[in-house]
């Protein structure tokens, strides 16, 4: 009973606790792991950048934006650590960002920026 | 000097000393109100019908019971007060959530006005994309030198938490520099900043952003010290993540200007 109390109020410290089980640290990636999300981010980069350089029709700009998106994932869930910490930053960083892209939208609406 | 309030506790108090005295006051106020204090539970005042906890050297059943060390620091070593939460993290993360309106309505602007620029230098004429590509790089790679400080205090390694804040702030001042050099030179080619309304949001666009990375080399430094001073250690090295988090930030931001700005022709 006691423990379930604790765990309910402390999640964060719960999930550190099942992280340390695993030989991890802290947050639940290794130094290496890092490296490797580095290294697949930089690859990402160079895919944007060439998709520049070569003609790949209406694929060009979901192609980006997709690219794009995913890196911007991965960087908040890794890097920042929004995947191993508490929910409610998830839900504050997401609810922030959409509110920020909606509202942006509509007004880029407004001024018929997508009808161009 | 007056030796008159020695061998008294240090919290008596005479006429004449602090407070003025009034002399309609009862003799035991400060023993009243410090008896008062001393009932009231941590975390605040108990709600209708809370069972009252009393230490009885038993097993501990509530977060309030729990000691003060314990109690008030999440697991990360900031200040959790009663949610488990660190409030420090909490308040970063929301200034993140608000960062994002910023830069949401400057890079709606300039995608807005990135076609206007009638007669002058325009993006497809100006970019030098290889360039802004090494720029990009060389701050996707401070990320991960960041985060690497952050795993290496972490581990309580103060040697490597501070090589990688060094190298972090390094590739920080690289980029920046960069930056300085590509406006320099779009300077020279002509595009000022009231050249047209393109040039106007572009400068604003990324000169914000290289003025927030600016503010994080600065905190990067700032921290470099704090650490060879050893006042980043055990309960205080959650700092190291919030300003982590930050320089995160501002990288995400970056990967978002350098494909709407710098790939997606105008």
């Amino acid at each position: 009973m006691s423990t379930s109390v604790s765990e309910h109020q402390h999640p964060s410290r719960g999930e550190d606790l099942a992280a340390d089980e695993f030989g991890e640290h802290h947050h639940g990636a290794t130094d290496k792991q890092y490296i490797i999300i580095a290294l697949i981010l930089a690859a990402i980069t160079a895919g944007e950048v060439s998709i520049s350089y070569i003609d790949v029709g209406p694929l060009f700009l979901p192609a980006l934006l997709i690219m794009m998106v995913a890196k911007f994932v991965t960087v908040v869930s890794y890097f920042m650590h929004l995947k191993f910490d508490n929910r409610i930053f998830t839900f504050l960083f997401y609810l922030g960002l959409s509110l920020a892209v909606f509202v942006y939208c509509v007004a880029l609406a407004t001024f018929q920026f997508f009808s161009r | 000097m007056s030796d008159a309030g020695a061998g008294r506790p240090a919290d008596e108090k005479t006429p004449g000393e602090g407070a003025p005295d009034l002399g309609n006051e009862p003799a035991d106020t400060t023993n009243t109100v410090t008896e008062t204090i001393d009932e009231i539970p941590m975390g605040g005042v108990p709600e209708p019908g809370a069972t009252p906890t009393v230490d009885t050297g038993e097993e501990r059943t509530h977060l309030t019971d729990m000691p003060e060390e314990t109690a008030d620091r999440d697991a990360h070593g900031g200040d959790a007060g009663t949610t488990g939460i660190s409030n420090n993290k909490l308040a970063m993360w929301l200034f993140l959530g608000s960062e994002c309106l910023l830069f949401g309505g400057l890079i709606s602007t300039y995608m807005l006005y990135r076609g206007r620029h009638s007669g002058s230098l325009g993006p497809d004429q100006i970019y030098d994309l290889p360039f802004t590509s090494v720029s990009s790089f060389v701050l996707l790679m401070s990320s991960l030198t960041m985060v690497l400080a952050v795993s290496s205090v972490a581990r309580g390694d103060i040697r490597n938490t501070k090589l990688w804040l060094c190298i972090t702030a390094l590739l920080g001042a690289t980029f920046v520099g960069g930056q300085v050099y590509e406006f320099t030179t779009f300077y020279r080619e002509g595009l000022g900043f009231t050249t047209s309304l393109f040039s106007s949001s572009f400068y604003t666009l990324t000169g914000f952003h290289g003025v927030h990375v600016t503010v994080g080399i600065i905190m990067l430094l700032a921290l470099v010290g704090m650490v060879s001073r050893d006042r980043v250690t055990g309960d205080r090295s959650e700092v190291v993540e919030l300003v982590g988090l930050y320089w995160h930030f501002v990288d995400i931001v970056w990967i978002v200007i350098f494909t709407l700005v710098y790939l997606i022709p105008a």
